[in-house]
């Protein structure tokens, strides 16, 4: 049900309580004031505002933007909510919006369900939901249907948000995992591993001083640009849980290739590297929120790198490793000390609730 | 960063292995009978592996990876213990984050968490205390692990346990000793090694003097070593000086940590809070003697084994896991008959697959794929 909507269209009652409660969950005029009050004027949007309990698109005007739609969900829970460079609304605008970019699309309109614990103050949905409006502003998409629940307290933790997207790829854009071949480059754009020691260091149980800020961002623009410099993008996807490494792995599976990562290439802020120190963490491993891994044909690395570097999210944009033959499905790290190693897939979980 | 990038420099490595390669070819061993060092610490074996340290060296010497990851000499029963105590519905049982994934005969602390136990991972003693205070109504025991290294800081925990008067928290102690059980690993039999790289961070608390009976009596180098990759070539460079010489000594290479007679202060809070037991069983090892600690009388009421039933039973390792030959050096992990098939970091059987300092994890993750035969056409790089 398109909760979203369900207000008059004029009249914005705004909520008096300071807490969600059940009744806000119930169907009834809570719920719907509640909507009305936080969700809609943020949205606010001609899709939502139509009232119905669905948005409806118009294919010819989808077709205008490309041939094909790219569709996509991902479900947030991160643990705190808040923390440096980002908040849990950001990353679902963000992170759903990557998704749709790494297969070229141009992101154009999100959902938005939202699972709120019985007792979470209306003011820290509010500001998640201010946070949804920006990011979504800045990514130029639209959050044009949604859906309300509220749990008993226990049942979730304070808040969770699924966002669902819908994109369109450009005709001529052939992008997938398992095409890397021999010869081709690695390309990242920027430094790693900043959204995991973030959240490691908001979450307050290290008595470590630093403050690194994650480095949620969208990247469709990026991978616009990146498009533009080389259409024959191979493989791109975004660094998310499980860090560099395990996209590395996963392209070197499906492309049945080798990939060799050259460790002094890779680009590190020094407080995430002095973290990694002293948690035994590696930082190839971390979760990223604005970071995406591209393979690209060989002659096509200083065109892509040039036009990464003219945007801001790509301005610590680096070549960091070759795809060749062998072995296959594996990737090995030239050590910066001189020795190689195996880079696995990640066992088990670094970290709890990240995303 | 620059205090850690300075012990990992690329062209000083490269220097130094060419020294190490110049001293085994005086020694003279082939790659059929290749120079056994061990290292006793799985601090040690990850950043061999990490760095990719055994690549830089002739085939003529080998790493054997030691006994000391406290994680993977963890017996079985020992495991179940902390289940059964994690399984009291009055107790928040606390462990270090590694420690979970081990295996018990029936499960893991990992699954004992998700089938309901309150297991929370903790970064130290005092976070255990913490949550003691923050409880008062449940019974918090930490879970006790390590050699000499971590065994002062719950030493302190209890103290302070004992000085605030929380009467809600224990220590399940495992500690154990690392100088038994070198002697042992020296004792057994059909033992080939010649020469150790010394823990550091053990001495760090126990200093360079307890290690003098190996020289002496044994007659085979120790090194106490640093951990970053420079660290371990300069120390073994130190351990083929001493063969090449004829001398057999105990030497300290982490001299930036290591004090020679250790940690006063640290001792002393060892020496109040805790007495040797008569044996202690090791994964692998068996039951060797005097090898680990309990909590002395005096602090009776901190000790989670006298304050509840621990069934402390004997359980043998899966028949198909070699990890005490591995672990005595006697086979690689490669060789072990489950290793990557039935033994994966996934799905462990033995403790060696479990925490990343064990060296069968490292040889999984790192070195699963023999690289060397790859690297033959970079091979003037190597040895540049």
């Amino acid at each position: 049900m398109n909760d979203f909507s369900a207000n008059d269209g004029k009249r914005r009652p705004r909520i008096n309580d300071t807490h969600v409660n059940l009744s806000h969950g119930s169907g009834g005029k809570a719920m719907r004031d509640l909507i009305a009050d936080v969700f809609v004027g943020a949205f606010d949007n001609p899709s939502l505002s139509a009232l119905e309990d669905q948005a409806v698109f118009d294919l010819k005007q989808l077709g205008t933007h490309g041939e094909r739609l790219a569709f996509t969900t991902d479900t947030y829970v991160v643990d705190p909510l808040f923390f440096p460079g980002g908040d849990i609304g950001h990353l679902a605008v963000n992170g759903t919006v990557n998704d749709l970019a790494m297969s070229g699309a141009r992101p154009l309109y999100l959902s938005c369900g939202v699972v709120l614990e019985e007792g979470l103050p209306i003011e820290t949905l509010r500001r998640v939901v201010e946070s949804m409006r920006q990011a979504a502003l800045a990514a130029g998409v639209q959050i044009v249907t949604g859906d309300t629940k509220v749990v008993e307290r226990g049942s979730a933790d304070k808040l969770f948000i699924n966002t669902a997207g819908i994109g369109v790829v450009p005709a001529g854009i052939n992008i997938s995992a398992s095409r890397a071949q021999p010869g081709d480059a690695v390309i990242i754009n920027g430094t790693l591993g900043d959204h995991g020691a973030a959240i490691l260091i908001a979450r307050g149980q290290l008595a470590l001083q630093a403050e690194v800020p994650s480095d949620c961002q969208p990247l469709h623009e990026l991978v616009a640009a990146m498009l533009r410099a080389c259409p024959d993008i191979h493989c791109l996807r975004d660094a998310t849980r499980g860090g560099l490494a395990t996209v590395l792995n996963e392209f070197a599976q499906s492309s049945q290739v080798g990939i060799r990562l050259q460790e002094q290439t890779l680009p590190l802020r020094e407080d995430v590297k002095g973290a990694c120190e002293i948690l035994g963490l590696d930082p190839l491993y971390l979760a990223n929120e604005g970071k995406l891994v591209a393979v690209v044909p060989g002659e096509a690395v200083e065109a892509v790198l040039a036009a990464m570097r003219a945007l801001p999210a790509g301005r610590d944009a680096a070549c960091v490793g070759r795809v060749v033959a062998a072995p296959r499905g594996a990737v090995i790290l030239e050590t910066g000390f001189g020795g190689e190693r195996v880079v696995d897939m990640l066992v088990g979980e670094q970290l709890p609730r990240i995303c | 960063m620059k205090h850690v990038d300075e012990f990992r420099d690329p062209a000083k490595a490269r220097a130094l292995a060419a020294e190490i390669r110049q001293l085994a070819r005086q020694i003279g061993r082939g790659p059929d009978n290749p120079l056994l060092v061990m290292e006793v610490c799985g601090g040690h074996t990850h950043a061999i592996f990490r760095y990719g340290i055994q690549q830089l060296l002739p085939d003529t010497i080998e790493f054997v990876h030691g006994p000391g990851c406290p994680v993977c000499v963890l017996p079985m029963g020992r495991v179940d213990d902390c289940v059964a105590l994690a399984e009291r519905p009055e107790v928040i049982f606390t462990t270090f984050g590694d420690a979970m994934r081990v295996p018990g005969s029936r499960k893991s602390l990992l699954k004992a968490k998700a089938e309901g136990a309150d297991v929370r991972m903790v970064y130290s003693p005092l976070d255990a205390l913490q949550l003691a205070r923050d409880n008062p109504g449940r019974e918090v025991i930490f879970f006790g692990l390590g050699f000499e290294t971590t065994m002062p800081s719950t030493a302190m925990t209890v103290l302070e346990a004992k000085r605030q008067g929380i009467d809600n928290f224990s220590l399940f102690c495992n500690h154990i000793t690392i100088i038994p059980t070198i002697k042992a690993i020296l004792d057994s039999p059909g033992m080939q090694l010649d020469g150790f790289l010394g823990p550091g961070h053990v001495s760090m608390v126990i200093g360079t003097a307890p290690y003098q009976f190996i020289a002496q009596h044994y007659r085979k180098p120790l090194v106490v070593a640093g951990f970053e990759p420079l660290d371990v070539l300069q120390s073994l460079w130190m351990v083929l000086r001493q063969i090449v010489d004829g001398r057999c000594e105990i030497e300290n290479q982490y001299g930036r940590i290591v004090p020679e007679h250790g940690n006063e202060v640290a001792l002393r809070s060892v020496q109040e809070v805790f007495e040797l037991r008569e044996f202690f069983e090791w994964r692998g090892l068996g039951s060797i003697d005097h090898s680990g600690v309990r909590v002395r009388e005096a602090y009776a009421q901190y000790d989670a084994e006298r304050k509840f039933p621990v069934p402390n039973l004997k359980i043998a390792d899966p028949k198909s896991c070699q990890c005490g030959e591995v672990l005595k050096g006697a086979i690689k992990p490669r060789d072990c008959k489950v290793f990557g098939t039935a033994c994966t970091p996934q799905t462990p059987l033995g403790s060696l697959m479990v925490s990343s300092e064990g060296a069968c994890a490292a040889y999984y993750q790192y070195a699963r794929i023999d690289t060397s035969r790859l690297r033959e056409d970079r091979q003037d790089k190597v040895s540049a």
